[in-house]
């Protein structure tokens, strides 16, 4: 589905952010991308819809090359790519609704999109995923009106009614308080699911990665040093990605039932008028 | 989640003036006004077709400015639009000191803060031009109404910037200088001066260059500078002078705006 | 540490030796400079005629006040001249600087050229009076409405677009990053992340720039771009200060309720 070949990216100010990375994602799978702070996640899920340029490389998605692509093939093909930010990215002083057809740019022309004249197609898609994250009532709010989970929804909706084959993910739970990040976790892995899309989650919390990704990439230095299940990410390999640490602690607090089961009833609670 | 529920629901962006007879009443009231004005200017097509004649002229006269026919007039014009801006702002900055204090309803009692106030309005309220034909009358042609008139105009400017920004210092300083038993005057000086002086000393740099670009223009109302040179050049259709002194005047506005915003930057 | 030692520097400045005398070398050629300028401009001063500047005061008063009140009847016209060339070329120059904003801002422009040409097209605007303006329109497409109206336009672009490009540079990368992933052209990114983020600075600078040009419009008359300048300056080459007085009243009053207007609206906005 995506293929990755000895992508490399520099910036001009010398940064080496990427050293050459070979990745390939199948259908359906959900991927977490963990690795320390600088080492090059970013750059690395922004190289593929080229928000970044990468430096040298190629970008298979399914079989169109992404890296030689021309503006107009590039806006195309990145109708097929949803991307969830980690500060939601909603333009504020924009309603709701019009955060969520902001998806649909790609498939309008200029003057449609700025007289606000969607297909009734695209309303009908908008409202359905307002009601599936629980925001229709918000259809008319001001996106900067909403709360933090509430922004990522609409983040979520805004990626999935592009009707993309793949969702970029990058950090959405990192301004988060940690129960409504394992609700947007929840939520985007379902809908994944559901949809069928594979995704590409790049976050820095590995308990949450372990809980709701099936398979685990680590990056360190622009570097994959790790890529398995997620039951196979052991102290040893944790070691490997992020240097030197006691990891105890880190899977002791993921063991415990009691916590886990806990979360679980309160999120079930919190979402049942939704689901 | 039941799709067919939803795909009657119609969506329109909400109007960014909710009451849809107010929304009527301003978009009736601005076309009905832009058409009475547009149609209020007269247009003289024979005038503007002479016009773009006279324009290729200005151009030329652009490309091959005439620097030397008259340079004494605008040497003599420049020194005095240069001196006038100095003076004038160092009297403003001098004199918008006091005022702004008490044009600051933490700082004056009633009567002065009004005298305060209602000179910064008038200051403000009139363009400098206007000003300097009222100082040419009293004082005579001459750079001396010039130099009052960019002074007065300084004060209002800075004065009123100067009473705000009093008028929002931090009150627990002034407190903490007055309990120690200092006059009105030390209170000042210790409490609310270091809150305010670096302000003002970019603005007052700020303001320098505002005097630059207006000491360009009240010498066509006779008080002095660069500018009854140039209307001159105007009047005559001496377009070869009249580009000589722009291109002067727009590369000394660009000269000191650069040096003062580095000024004002390393201020900071 | 070479750190700690400059911040010491800083710290201690009132008391560096060095800094002393340098303070007192700046304030002594400030002060000669200022002193300089004064004699020039003393010198072209005929005191004589400043001496009875009092009395020249008080005879303006005398002649200006009352004002005539009557003259208010032949005062609409031009009032509502003025009006329109404040407006009406705020809203030149708000179309003309629009685009050139979005073509100097660093991360909207297309080309560092194109850049560096909108930035000229700027500071030219901005160094030029617009009176100036108003001069060289006179002198080119004669004296009316015409030459006031593009006089505000030509010295609003400036104004307009520095302070429109200064806000465009503000913008936050993220929602345009947004945009940008869905597929958007570069139009619909515009409108779409840029201009929302943008739109309540825009708003503000425009009114501001009116309510600057209600004041500035009143004197272009004076070299004969239409307005309650015209007729100012026959009021006062016939010495009628009666009217003049009455212009003035006028000027204050407009001058007062644009200004009162614009905070209104800048008010609503935020």
């Amino acid at each position: 589905m995506l293929r990755l070949e000895q992508i490399v990216k520099k910036y001009p100010t010398g940064d080496h952010a990427l050293r050459g990375v070979d990745l390939e994602v199948p259908e359906h799978q959900v991927m977490a991308l963990i690795g320390p702070s600088g080492a090059g996640k970013s750059t690395l899920i922004r190289c593929i819809n080229r928000l970044v340029e990468p430096t040298s490389g190629r970008i298979w998605l399914k079989d169109l090359e992404m890296v030689s692509l021309n503006a107009r093939e590039l806006r195309r093909a990145r109708r097929r790519i949803g991307m969830i930010f980690q500060e939601y990215a909603l333009v504020e002083r924009l309603t709701v609704m019009e955060n969520v057809l902001s998806g649909r740019l790609g498939y309008v022309g200029f003057w449609q999109s700025w007289f606000r004249r969607f297909p009734q197609t695209d309303i009908d898609h908008a409202f359905m995923l307002l009601d599936r994250v629980g925001l229709a009532e918000f259809a008319d709010k001001r996106a900067d009106a909403l709360s933090g989970g509430q922004r990522q929804r609409v983040g979520i909706a805004r990626a999935l009614i592009q009707q993309p084959d793949l969702l970029l993910v990058d950090e959405p739970t990192a301004s988060l308080d940690p129960k409504t990040s394992r609700q947007i976790m929840r939520l985007i892995t379902e809908l994944a699911r559901e949809r069928n899309l594979a995704v590409i989650i790049n976050i820095h919390d590995v308990p949450l990665a372990q809980m709701f990704a099936q398979r685990i990439v680590g990056l360190r230095q622009g570097t994959l040093v790790y890529d398995g299940t997620p039951e196979g990410l052991t102290a040893d390999r944790l070691t490997d990605i992020y240097g030197e640490e006691n990891w105890e602690g880190q899977f002791k607090a993921e063991e415990d039932p009691a916590t886990e089961a806990q979360a679980q009833i309160a999120d079930a609670r919190r979402f049942d008028p939704v689901v | 989640m039941s799709i067919k529920a939803n795909s009657t629901r119609r969506w329109r962006p909400p109007p960014l003036i909710s009451d849809p007879r107010l929304r009527w009443l301003i978009i009736i009231g601005v076309v009905v006004y832009l058409y009475f004005a547009l149609s209020s200017i007269n247009i003289n097509v024979d005038r503007l077709i002479r016009g773009l004649d006279r324009g290729s002229r200005m151009f030329a006269g652009f490309l091959q400015p005439d620097f030397t026919t008259r340079w004494r007039d605008i040497q003599a014009g420049l020194i005095e639009s240069l001196t006038m801006t100095v003076v004038s702002t160092v009297i403003g900055v001098i004199i918008s000191i006091p005022i702004g204090f008490g044009a600051a309803r933490n700082m004056a009692p009633m009567p002065i803060y009004l005298f305060c106030r209602g000179l910064i309005t008038i200051s403000r309220t009139f363009q400098e031009v206007i000003i300097a034909i009222v100082f040419v009358v009293m004082f005579g042609f001459g750079p001396l109404a010039g130099v009052l008139t960019l002074s007065f105009a300084t004060i209002g400017f800075l004065a009123k910037l100067l009473a705000e920004d009093i008028e929002e210092i931090d009150a627990a300083q002034v407190e903490a200088t007055r309990t120690t038993g200092a006059s009105w005057l030390q209170t000042v000086t210790y409490g609310v001066l270091p809150q305010v002086s670096p302000r003002l000393v970019g603005l007052s740099i700020y303001r320098f260059d505002i005097n630059l670009r207006e000491s360009a223009i009240v010498g066509v109302v006779g008080a002095g500078g660069i500018g009854a040179t140039l209307q001159t050049a105007f009047t005559r259709y001496d377009f070869d002078i009249a580009s000589a002194i722009l291109i002067i005047i727009i590369a000394l506005v660009m000269t000191t705006e650069i040096v003062s915003s580095h000024i004002r930057r390393r201020l900071q | 540490m070479p750190v700690s030692l400059e911040q010491d520097r800083r710290v201690w400045q009132r008391y560096d030796r060095a800094t002393v005398l340098k303070r007192w070398a700046w304030w002594i050629v400030s002060t000669v400079v200022v002193i300089g300028c004064w004699q020039i401009i003393s010198g072209a001063t005929r005191w004589e005629f400043v001496a009875d500047a009092p009395q020249q005061l008080a005879q303006l008063v005398r002649r200006a006040f009352p004002p005539r009140w009557d003259y208010m009847s032949q005062l609409w016209k031009p009032l509502w001249d003025t009006v329109n060339i404040a407006t009406l070329g705020t809203l030149l120059g708000l179309i003309i600087a629009l685009p050139i904003a979005f073509l100097a801002a660093r991360n909207t422009t297309p080309h560092p050229v194109i850049r560096i040409i909108a930035l000229l097209i700027i500071v030219v605007s901005r160094s030029v009076n617009s009176l100036i303006w108003a001069l060289i329109l006179v002198a080119l497409i004669g004296p009316g409405l015409l030459a006031g109206i593009i006089a505000i336009g030509l010295r609003s672009i400036g104004f307009i677009g520095k302070l429109f490009y200064e806000a465009i540079e503000e913008t936050s990368i993220e929602p345009i990053e947004a945009i940008t992933a869905t597929g958007a052209s570069r139009f619909q990114v515009l409108t779409y992340a840029y201009l929302p983020q943008v739109l309540p600075a825009f708003t503000g600078v425009t009114v501001f720039r009116w309510d600057i040009n209600i004041r500035e419009s009143t004197v272009l008359g004076l070299v004969g771009a239409g307005g309650l300048g015209i007729a100012l300056n026959a009021s006062i080459n016939a010495l009628q200060w009666d009217r003049a007085g009455m212009i003035f009243v006028v000027i204050f009053v407009m001058v007062l309720i644009s200004e009162w207007l614009s905070a209104r609206v800048r008010k609503a906005i935020i």
